[in-house]
Order: structure tokens, then C-alpha cells, then sequence
């Protein structure tokens, strides 16, 4: 699906790593960690080309993610569904059509009737379906930002710190939610500080647990 | 076919994500009717300078004017002679002598009415017409130069040339002040657009995280732009041609001051001006769009 091949990358002249590989294999499942300022969320964006690696191959579904055009990564990113740390919305657009965004810029938002309200109550936003996303809270945006995510249904979906402005009993829902799209075959990557999070996710699923730090990737195998 | 009416329509759920910018929006609208409206009446002044002057021009190129000299014991003998000179000229289609009364309305605006011409000598005027061919100037003169000694032969040469080109210079000028005008509407639709886009860097960033192509996104802004564009220049372009309807109209052919405005198929230019303000709109807007565009990933 997405291929990290020594891949590096740095701000300002200072490499925040570098030589660094990563697969995702179809339907796997991988929770990233690492202290602040690591790189996982350079990472992430590098693995749905928001960035482009300064060094290496990042390779989208067998395509060199350094050679594609702009409309090419646009494409990619359909089959990519992200969770930004930050949930950023369209504010002026209610969460439903939030939600169906990525439909309607595929040209297929006739389909969003009769996914929407299904998704809607899957992630459990169907009474706020017509609010505005300042409206909403931390938890219920996260959800929100999950289920864009996964309208189109993508092969692949990275969350980052999905469940850094929820409580216990939300970050349960929302790991609950991404097990589940694991289980219908979609390729996960969590980027989180949350411990505990992981260890509630191992009864349930084979996760690979990898570990960023001091500019290596390192793989944390399934015990912490 | 297709795109100009997906133009149009456009997509509501696409236009949806782009916000309205109210001020951006009416801004746009109130300068490009403003700009149309100067069009229209740039346009209306160049063709109409164009059309005088095309009078003006043909009158003195086809006319000229023999003066003869003013002494009274040999005016008759003098007019007999001029006028045998001219009949006999190959290419002059009229010849006629000006009589005492024209020769007075002539001088009338400068002595007035009362003017005693009998009292004073007169040079006598004959008026020359010249048929589609024209006569050849310098032979006539010569033959002049012979047959009537004294006689000046004016074919408005020295009127007709510094007119012609006064009348090319303004036609540049209305031409220019048009071009001016559409590459200001540019420039004003770039900035707005830039605004727009600047305004909506999140709404942009969210439609690229969710897979929209740059011609996607672009298409909102360059949608409203060119409407609002081609909007206000109907407006514009209503108002100038209303305008020119009230100037008021002489019967004059070559009357500048009087006749300002379109004649026959001249009435079509006007309906020209929207469109090309939409078609400034669409292309400036969109190279603003995509050129903005390329800063996000």
C-alpha cells in the first residue's frame, strides 16, 4: 500500500531523520509512538504526501509519490482517509456535509444520502448531523473527522493523536471504530502518545507497534 | 459547449465549500460595471472619431477650392479663363463659381452681415469637385500657373493630413484606454481573487486532505468570479449605452460634439463588453487560483 525506502527528512537544515523504511502491508495495522518533536506527524504526512522526502522513495500504491502531479496525489488521497491532530473542517459547512466532503469532490456525492446517515450513527454524530464543527466538541470533531475519513471508503487510513482531545470512554469509541475498519480489510497507521490506548487495542488486533526516536524507526513489537 | 455551461451552472455542493465573501464580492461587481461603462464610452468616442473624421476626410479629399485674384479689371476675363482650365481637366467632375451671396456667408462669422462686399475686392472663389479617380494636382497647377496667373489652387492638403493623423492618434488612444481598462479589470480580479484565496486557506487545505484537484477547487473562485465580472459588465455597459442614447443627437454628418455614439452595427460593440469582462474575469482568476494553489501540498 505505502512504502517508506530510506527516507529522510529535516527543517531548517537539521535532519529529523533519515535512512528511515516503512511498510504497509494491506490490512495491517500500526500504532506509531514517540516522544514530541520525533517526527510522527512528519512522518504521516509523508506517507499521504502532504510532504515530499527530502531524501528516499515514499511509494503510494506502487507509484514514486516524488513523481506524481498534483492531481495524482489528489487521487492518491482518495484512497488514503486522514484524521488530522487538529480535525480541521470546513466551518462554514455543516457537519454532514463535512463528512461527505470527499464524496462530493470525487463527483460521487449522490452517494452520500445513504452512506451519510448510516455513517452518521456509526460514529454516533447522527443528532448533531446538521451543526456547524465549532459547535461540536473535542470528542465528538474527532469523530467527525473519522468518519470523513472513511466515507469513500480508502484502503488505508492514518490517524494522528486521534484520541488526544477525548476522555477514556471516547478513545475506547474511536479505537473501537478503527479496529473494526481493520476488520473489513482497510490498512491502519495511529500515530499517538497513549499508551494505554495501545494495550486496549492488543486483545483485539495483531498491531505493529513502532517506535520513532532520535531519528530511527525502530520496531516495538507488541509489548511496550 | 459543455464547460461554458458547467461555467454557469456550476456545482452547487462545490461553490458550497468556497464561502461567500460579501464585500470581496460586491467590490468586484461595482468595478467591473465602472470599468464597462468607461468602455463603452471610450468605444463610443474612438468609433465616432473614427466616423467624423472619415466624413471630413472624403468631403476634402474629393473638394478643393481655386482663388482668384482680386482686382477687378481682370476678374471676368481671369474666371473665363479659370474656368475653361478646369472644364477641360481630366477627373474634375464639378466646377462651379461662388456666388457674392455664398462669398458673403462665408465671411459672415468673422465680419458679420452687414459686410459691404461690393465695396471691397474680393477674390473670387470657384469650387472644385473632383470625380472617384481625382484630377492630377500638380499638372493642374501648372496649367494654372499659365493660363491664370495669380490663382491659388487650395486641395486642402495642409487641413487633410494634420486631421488624419489627429483622428488616427485618438482612435489609439480610445483603442489603448480599452486595452488599459481590460488589463485593469485583470489586475482587480487577480487581487480579489488572491483575497478570496487568502481568505480561504483552510477551506483549501481541507479540500486537498479529502482529494480535491487544484482545477476543482479553482473552478468555485473562477466561477464567481467571471459571473460577478460578466455581471457588472452588463450593468456598465447598459448604463454607458444609455448614456450615449441621451446625448443629444444633430443632424450633421460630421458634427463630433453632436453625434457621440453607435451607428448600425456599431450598436453590437456594447454587447461585447461583458463578455470580454467575464473573459478577463475567468482567466485572471484562474491563473491567481492555480498559482496559489501550488503553495499547498
Amino acid at each position: 500500500m505505502i512504502e517508506l525506502e530510506n527516507v529522510s527528512y529535516g527543517y531548517g537544515g537539521n535532519a529529523l531523520f533519515s535512512q528511515l523504511s516503512l511498510t504497509l502491508a494491506p490490512g495491517s495495522f500500526h500504532f506509531l509512538t514517540g516522544p514530541s518533536g520525533a517526527g510522527k506527524t512528519t512522518l504521516l504526512r509523508l506517507c499521504y504526501a502532504d510532504l515530499r522526502a527530502m531524501r528516499g522513495k515514499v511509494r503510494l500504491f506502487g507509484e514514486d509519490a516524488g513523481a506524481l502531479d498534483r492531481d495524482a496525489v489528489a487521487m492518491s488521497r482518495r484512497r488514503i482517509g486522514v484524521v488530522h491532530q487538529d480535525c480541521q473542517f470546513v466551518d462554514h459547512l455543516s457537519i454532514a456535509e463535512n463528512i461527505a466532503l470527499p464524496l462530493t469532490v470525487s463527483g460521487r456525492a449522490h452517494e452520500a444520502a445513504s452512506d451519510l446517515e448510516e455513517l452518521l450513527n456509526w460514529v454516533g454524530l447522527g443528532p448533531q448531523a446538521a451543526q456547524l464543527p465549532p459547535e461540536l466538541s473535542g470528542g465528538e470533531r474527532q469523530r467527525a473527522a473519522l468518519a470523513r475519513a472513511v466515507i469513500v471508503s480508502p484502503d488505508v487510513i492514518i490517524a494522528d493523536e486521534p484520541t488526544g482531545n477525548v476522555d477514556w470512554e471516547m478513545s475506547q469509541r474511536i479505537l473501537s471504530l478503527l479496529i473494526e475498519l481493520n476488520k473489513m480489510g482497510k490498512t491502519i497507521l495511529i500515530a499517538t502518545h497513549d499508551l494505554t490506548m495501545i494495550r486496549a487495542a492488543k486483545s483485539d488486533v495483531s498491531a505493529r507497534i513502532l517506535r520513532i526516536s532520535n531519528g530511527q524507526l525502530l520496531q516495538a513489537g507488541t509489548d511496550l | 459547449m459543455k464547460s461554458l455551461l458547467d461555467l454557469i451552472v456550476g456545482d452547487p455542493l462545490a461553490d458550497r465549500a468556497v464561502p461567500q465573501t460579501g464585500i470581496t464580492a460586491r467590490l468586484t461587481v461595482f468595478v467591473a460595471a465602472v470599468m464597462a461603462f468607461l468602455a463603452v464610452i471610450a468605444l463610443a468616442v474612438s468609433l465616432t472619431t473614427n466616423r467624423v473624421v472619415s466624413v471630413w476626410a472624403e468631403e476634402l479629399a474629393q473638394s478643393a477650392t481655386l482663388r482668384l485674384p482680386a482686382d477687378p479689371a481682370t476678374a471676368d476675363a481671369l474666371l473665363l479663363s479659370a474656368l475653361e482650365v478646369l472644364e477641360t481637366t481630366p477627373g474634375v467632375s464639378t466646377v462651379r463659381a461662388l456666388s457674392q451671396d455664398e462669398q458673403q456667408a462665408l465671411l459672415e462669422p468673422w465680419f458679420g452681415p452687414d459686410l459691404p462686399l461690393d465695396a471691397l475686392p474680393m477674390p473670387q472663389l470657384i469650387e472644385i469637385v473632383a470625380d472617384g479617380d481625382g484630377y492630377d494636382v500638380d499638372g493642374l497647377r501648372a496649367r494654372l500657373e499659365g493660363q491664370v496667373p495669380g490663382a491659388i489652387l487650395d486641395d486642402h492638403t495642409a487641413w487633410r493630413a494634420p486631421l488624419l493623423q489627429a483622428a488616427s492618434r485618438v482612435r489609439l488612444i480610445g483603442w489603448t484606454v480599452i486595452l488599459l481598462i481590460g488589463a485593469t479589470v485583470a489586475a482587480m480580479i487577480t487581487l480579489a481573487a488572491q483575497a478570496a484565496l487568502a481568505a480561504n486557506v483552510q477551506v483549501i487545505g481541507v479540500l486537498r486532505l479529502v482529494g480535491a484537484t487544484d482545477t476543482y477547487i479553482a473552478r468555485a473562485f473562477v466561477r464567481r468570479f467571471t459571473l460577478r465580472a460578466g455581471a457588472g459588465g452588463v450593468v456598465g455597459a447598459i448604463l454607458g449605452v444609455a448614456v450615449l442614447a441621451l446625448m443629444p443627437q444633430g443632424d450633421a454628418p460630421g458634427s463630433l460634439l453632436m453625434g457621440v455614439g453607435f451607428e448600425g452595427a456599431e450598436w453590437l460593440w456594447p454587447l461585447l463588453i461583458p463578455l470580454l469582462a467575464a473573459i478577463v474575469a475567468f482567466f485572471a482568476t484562474r491563473a491567481a487560483a492555480f498559482r496559489r494553489l501550488r503553495q499547498h501540498t
